[in-house]
């Protein structure tokens, strides 16, 4: 037996053969009614076969036990219901043309055009409706307009569900016994096995060994593009076996869903994979080994994935697309070409994400290794490229204040307590857990321990009640069997008794028919056929059902779809689309950066909106009341602070000394300018000072009251000599408010004012530029000032002026007048502090020490007249950088008390104090060690140290990269074209700088090396601060940009309140603070998304924040004109002790 | 095709092997043969493909009804492919605008796949009517040369090929010269002009990546001969 005998039979057929002769032919007689008459016994004969009863001893048994019930019609196939029976006995005769009605036959007056209503116009191989109700060949039923033969032959065509002889039998005989044949010589009968098989012969292999030679043809040319990895056969054939497991996965989800594959699997196998296409892969491979090759692997690919995402994304939405136009011309193999395809597809994207990525990373790693190993000699001097990040920092921050009291850091876990968006709290929490990895797992554990430990009858049964209906498997040869067959008057039964086991899902091009002496050609498919019987009416017609189509079981069957493909096309379909969906939820999930796209950030902040992420995500406002700390009489320009206390500086020369804990006023330094002690002329002074401050709102940077003009605004060095002899602006007023009366807590609760250490707010607000203007307005001198300078005050009337400025220094809360040394100093420019020294720069070139809790002068030098645009003070080391682009490097030492303080090169301008409350037990002497007389050609805009290192940024483009200890000059940086105007060093020696031409640039400070150099703003850029991870700018164009550190490659940007550009902080590695127009927003710094907004004052008259400072408590320090706010973020408040 | 010599830049001489295999005109008759003999390759195989549909039975012979058309229409097949494959390029070059869409081999191997596939669809399935089949084969025919020409000279080339070519086939079915295995006009017409539009499409395709092939020898002589001796 041949392995095609496997497998039950779908069904067995019979066919009663009518043929009947029309004896008297006349040539005038009606085609149409020649055949009328033997049609008509038709009828007859189906209603006998029908009501055959076979009673024997087991009972009676009746065609509808035995016979083949059928169902439902294909939804297609609609037209044809009238015609081919449902729910019942598939039993097929031409009758059914008149749905087996009799009466119906009898009034149809064009039988022959009922007939042939359904026959298509054009060819067809498949057999027609004709074919199938005739059962034999169009042609030799003699059915037809022009029939020349009198002949007029059919078959009434039986299908049983399974052979059943004793019905047979008996019903052949009872037919024998109603037609009685005159010439009747019985056969032997026999079953023919009829198996259709796949397709066979040289003219179908040629046109499909041609498309697997197109198909191999795409493959190599396709992956012959796979370059620059280790292995590109290990990687061809990684995409090989990714379309081929695709197309696997289709057809075993195709037949999962019931499914089964009607096309030629091997036919269709090119064209599916080449409609799925290697591209994609390609492309991701292509994309991946662009990236730069210093990268980490998972860097690499995460970049390569997202730089060809959309593409990738686009190419399959459109293939989608297609085929879904495919799907919709309802051609039925077509469809489900299709389907087979868009299953195919959606498999192959998630094997190209799971598994091909997957492979491509061990081969970029493999390549990495081998690299390595090869280079590896010039490669172990170098630092490894990742920073090393925040041990180092925090032990910095606490290195650098040993002497404070009590250090409260940062718990850096303590930042999840921030909140979280929900969605990314959940994948977090799947990540950490695995849980999807957990779960399909166990799945597949359950699902494989099912499959093995079910009962194995279960299964064959399963797989046999599948089989019947589906695919030949099975069951062995089928013994001949004497089959009896009707025989009627003019006509002869059909010996051949047929089995047709046809594997009607593959959709048979061909029949093949066992050993058939006549049919020499046709391989030989192991039928057996008992000797075939003499006929009367010749062998022809015993062999007439071999003529039929080859498609006309299979087309019979199919019309009842023993395939489910239609109901379960739409399935699939609508399956991959959610597919889809999912995919780009997960998408817009789980990347929420927006990769590498330049001016994607822009625009997400629109000014007058409440602040909000990409996604419209708006935390709300958060309840905290700022503190807010009032005190100065103008904007505040300089800031420091050592996270205990805090040092401010206003335009009008006052240095404020805060706790930065609770907000108090310690210690309040006026201005040292008050050799005129008339309070009227300080006022005019005032004024005048107000008037160059609105000439530099206009336009000028001159501004000398300014602090450094150059950080922000570096258009041009300010002629120091205007410093010279200029006016000194004395302090404006330092009133003796202890005099007046003092109000208890203002009215409104929030925000809580801490008054001025000296200055008591006078009843609902005093404020002294309002008095400055006020003064302005009377003499009708300047009328215009630049309104955002104007502090706002709620006060009303003039409040007299005179008297309240005639204080001079008041001796309150211990801050001594006395140690307050008038002199011809310039205003200042910088600001520093350390422990309880501050360090103030002036733009006369004084260098003061101060003490900040006593407010004394501890030492000071100016021995130098250039202005000190920027301070250091660094471990008792403070450099000051000078508008002559000198650097001064300092030493202070501290001495016993009452040892006389020296200075080089001065005559030693003591600055103790004689103040009986100065209790510090040892003086401070700052001595010059080093300068650096022209460090730089233009004046020093920026400078900064950590790491031992000293960096100085200067107008004339450079940098230049000092040793702290020793001043010795090590690099000289060049690459900006334009003034520095920012500049970031940190424990890990890189070094970032911003200039005025938009660019940042990465160094490593080993080397002197630049690392990397991006453009980043329209405009200069106005600060840069740095991450372990990223690099964050600030620019004029209002834009704070954060770039990935190693890769210098943008990762989003955020767009600020008009003026805010400058204003931002980083509280922690991923948590950054920006400030906007009255708020501050917190951020999270590795997502770009929005945590939260903390209002300042509600009272709607918002100022833009234009300066941060982030203190260790996390409290945020912001600039808001001459008042500074505290915030306090709650759930980052924690203390470590 | 004797436009194509009238531009040549590049250099030339660079040695005996060399120079003649970047000969101009050498390398269009190269070109020319090659598309002759892709041309003649894929009538006979899409012939076979159209003459089993008709098949119903056992072929008696299958040999022979590879070659039962006649003897001179795979010839004519391979002659208007190097035609349109040599035209292609040279109308791109006169356009001015070079064809830069999926210049890849890989590219053109999918899309001679997909051309067979369409010529497999329209001889394999059944469509219910000619106007579902001319439908589908016109839809598909767009489809192609969307995905793999995306140009509008190729586009205008291809439908006015399309349309000589069913001129020109029904005049020699009208003349009786050669004859289709079915009387069916009406079948016959809606299948050509998309068979032939996609065959234009395709072996234009063909023609510029061997144009390609060869401006890139043109460029980088050396390299290009000594990885890919064969060139053709």
């Amino acid at each position: 037996m041949t392995k095609q005998y496997v497998g039950a039979p779908v069904a067995y057929i019979q066919q009663i053969f009518v043929k009947s002769s029309v004896s008297p032919w006349h040539k005038n007689l009606l085609a149409v009614d020649v055949f009328r008459s033997p049609l008509s016994r038709a009828f007859q004969l189906v209603e006998e076969v029908r009501n055959h009863v076979l009673r024997d001893s087991s009972g009676t048994r009746g065609l509808e036990e035995v016979c083949l019930q059928v169902t439902d019609l294909l939804p297609g196939l609609r037209k044809l219901r009238n015609l081919l029976p449902e729910h019942g006995c598939l039993l097929l005769s031409p009758g059914n043309f008149w749905q087996n009605d009799r009466e119906r036959f009898h009034a149809d007056p064009d039988i022959i055009g009922t007939i042939h209503q359904h026959e298509p116009k054009t060819l067809q191989t498949s057999a027609t409706l004709k074919d199938l109700l005739f059962g034999v060949p169009g042609k030799y039923s003699g059915v037809s307009l022009y029939a020349r033969k009198r002949m007029v032959s059919y078959t009434i065509t039986l299908v049983f569900q399974r052979y059943h002889a004793k019905f047979l039998g008996s019903l052949r005989a009872r037919l024998m016994l109603l037609h009685p044949s005159p010439n009747c010589s019985l056969r032997a009968e026999s079953l023919v096995h009829v198996h259709f098989k796949e397709e066979i012969g040289i003219a179908e292999l040629i046109p499909l060994v041609t498309t697997y030679i197109i198909l191999f043809a795409y493959i190599y040319f396709s992956t012959r593009k796979i370059d620059m990895v280790k292995s590109k056969w290990g990687l061809a054939l990684a995409a090989v076996v990714t379309v081929l497991s695709s197309l696997l996965m289709s057809v075993g989800l195709c037949t999962l869903f019931g499914l089964t594959p009607t096309l030629n699997g091997g036919e269709i196998f090119p064209y599916l994979v080449v409609v799925i296409g290697l591209e994609n892969v390609l492309v991701l491979t292509k994309s991946v080994v662009s990236t730069p090759v210093d990268l980490e692997v998972k860097l690499r690919i995460a970049q390569g994935l997202s730089s060809e995402s959309w593409s990738i994304m686009k190419n399959m939405a459109t293939e989608l697309g297609i085929i879904l136009i495919g799907y919709f011309t309802l051609v039925p193999a077509i469809q489900e070409f299709c389907l087979f395809a868009v299953v195919g597809l959606v498999s192959d994207f998630f094997l190209q994400m799971l598994f091909f990525t997957t492979v491509l990373s061990i081969d970029i790693r493999r390549m990495e290794l081998a690299d390595l190993n090869k280079r590896l000699p010039s490669e172990a001097c170098l630092p490894p490229a990742k920073p090393v990040g925040r041990p180092a920092r925090f032990e910095r921050q606490l290195a650098v204040r040993p002497s404070t009291p009590h250090t409260i850091t940062l718990q850096p876990s303590s930042f999840r307590n921030l909140r979280l968006p929900k969605r990314l709290r959940v994948i977090y929490f799947l990540a950490r857990t695995r849980l999807a990895q957990r779960l399909i797992m166990a799945g597949t554990v359950v699902w494989i321990g099912i499959l093995v430990y079910t009962d194995p009858a279960g299964l064959r049964t399963y797989l046999a009640a599948q089989v019947t209906e589906q695919s030949p498997l099975g069951e062995g040869a089928l013994t001949p069997m004497p089959v009896p067959s009707g025989v009627l008057p003019a006509s002869h039964p059909d010996p051949a008794f047929s089995i047709f086991p046809p594997d009607a899902p593959k959709l048979p091009e061909n029949q093949t028919l066992p050993g058939e002496p006549p049919e020499p050609g046709s391989p030989a498919e192991g039928a057996h056929d008992s000797p075939v019987p003499e006929v009367t009416w010749g062998p022809e017609d015993e062999e007439l059902w071999r003529k039929l189509s080859f498609r006309h079981w299979p087309t019979l069957f199919s019309y009842y779809n023993i395939t489910l493909a239609k109901r379960v096309a739409a399935l699939g379909l609508a399956a991959g689309m959610v597919l889809v969906l999912l995919l780009l939820c997960l998408y817009r999930v789980l990347c929420p950066r927006n990769y590498g796209q330049p001016g994607g950030g822009p625009g997400r902040r629109r000014r007058g909106e409440l602040p909000c992420d990409d996604y419209g995500y708006a935390p709300p406002e958060t309840e905290i009341a700022p503190l807010v700390l009032r005190g100065h009489l103008m904007d505040i320009e300089c800031l420091a602070s050592d996270g205990m206390l805090l040092v401010s500086c206003c335009l009008a020369g006052h240095v404020c000394v805060w706790d930065a804990q609770t907000g108090d006023c310690l210690t309040r330094i006026p201005r040292p300018g008050q050799r005129r002690d008339s309070g009227v002329g300080s006022v005019f002074e005032a004024q005048e000072s107000w008037e160059r401050l609105s000439d530099s709102g206009k336009g000028g940077p001159e501004e000398p009251g300014d602090s450094p003009p150059l950080r922000h605004r570096p258009r041009g060095p300010p002629p120091p000599a205007l410093f010279g002899d200029q006016p000194d602006l004395t302090c404006l007023i330092d009133t003796n408010f202890s005099a007046q009366p003092r109000l208890s807590e203002p009215t409104q609760p929030e925000p809580r004012h801490r008054a001025g250490c000296s200055r008591a707010r006078d009843g609902p607000g005093y404020d002294f530029s309002r008095l400055v203007q006020r003064v302005y307005q009377d003499d009708g001198l300047v009328p215009g000032r630049p309104p955002a300078l104007r502090p706002s005050s709620p006060g009303p009337g003039p409040p007299p002026l005179a008297p309240e400025d005639e204080g001079g220094c008041p001796p309150e809360k211990g801050s001594p007048c006395l140690a307050w040394v008038p002199s011809a100093d310039g205003s200042i420019w910088s600001l520093e502090l350390q422990g309880s020294l501050i360090v103030v720069g002036r733009s006369s070139g004084r260098l003061e020490v101060w003490d900040a809790i006593e407010g004394t002068l501890r030492c000071s030098s100016e021995e130098v007249t250039s202005g000190i645009t920027a301070l250091v003070f660094l471990d008792k080391r403070i450099v000051a950088a000078r508008l002559n682009g000198s650097l001064d490097f300092f030493s202070l030492e501290t001495r016993t008390a009452l040892s006389p303080l020296q200075f080089r090169g001065t005559p030693g301008r003591s600055s103790s104090p004689a103040s009986p409350v100065y209790s510090s037990s040892d003086t401070v002497a700052c001595r010059l060690t080093h300068t650096v007389p022209c460090a730089h050609q233009k004046p020093i805009t920026a400078l900064k140290a950590a790491a031992g290192r000293l960096v100085t940024g200067s107008q004339d483009h450079t940098l230049r990269v000092f040793r702290l200890e020793d001043s010795c000059c090590l690099f000289t940086l060049q690459g900006h074209s334009g003034a520095i105007t920012a500049v970031y060093i940190d424990q890990t020696m890189v070094l970032a700088s911003g200039g005025q031409d938009g660019a940042i640039c990465l160094w490593d400070v080993l080397t002197g090396s630049r690392v990397s150099h991006m453009f980043a703003h329209r405009g200069d850029v106005t600060s840069l601060t740095c991450t372990t991870s990223c690099v964050i700018s600030s620019g004029l164009d209002d834009l704070i940009s954060i770039w990935d550190r190693s890769t210098g490659i943008k990762l989003y940007s955020i767009q600020q309140d008009l003026g805010c550009g400058a204003s931002l902080g980083v509280i922690s590695d991923n948590l950054l603070v920006t400030g906007g127009q009255g708020c501050v927003s917190f951020w999270d710094l590795n997502y770009g998304d929005l945590l939260q907004t903390v209002y300042l004052g509600k009272n709607s008259e918002a100022q833009p924040t234009r300066q941060i400072l982030v203190l260790d408590n996390a409290a945020i320090v912001c600039n808001f004109g001459s008042e500074l706010s505290l915030v306090y973020v709650p759930s980052v408040l924690e203390k470590l002790d | 095709m004797a436009e194509g010599e009238t531009e040549s830049p590049g250099p030339k001489k660079r040695g005996p092997y060399i120079s003649s295999v970047t000969s101009r005109s050498v390398n269009l008759m190269i070109r020319g043969v090659v598309l002759f003999f892709i041309g003649v390759f894929l009538a006979l195989v899409l012939n076979l493909l159209q003459i089993q549909r008709n098949v119903t039975l056992f072929p008696p012979d299958v040999i022979a009804s590879i070659f039962s058309s006649a003897w001179w229409v795979p010839p004519c097949c391979g002659t208007a492919s190097a035609v349109i494959g040599l035209l292609y390029p040279c109308i791109d070059r006169h356009l001015g605008e070079p064809h830069k869409f999926k210049r890849e081999w890989s590219s053109v191997m999918r899309c001679v796949a997909v051309f067979v596939g369409i010529n497999h669809a329209s001889a394999k399935v059944d469509f219910d009517n000619n106007i579902q089949l001319s439908l589908t084969l016109a839809a598909l025919s767009i489809g192609l040369w969307w995905t793999f020409d995306r140009s509008r000279s190729g586009f205008g080339l291809g439908v006015g090929i399309a349309f000589l070519a069913t001129l020109v086939t029904q005049l020699l079915v009208y003349n009786g010269v050669y004859q289709y295995t079915s009387p069916d006009f009406l079948y016959v017409r809606s299948w050509l002009p998309c068979i032939f539009f996609a065959g234009g499409i395709t072996m234009g395709n063909i023609g510029r990546q061997l144009a390609m092939k060869e401006e890139l020898s043109w460029l980088h002589l050396d390299h290009r001969v000594e990885a890919n001796p064969g060139l053709t």
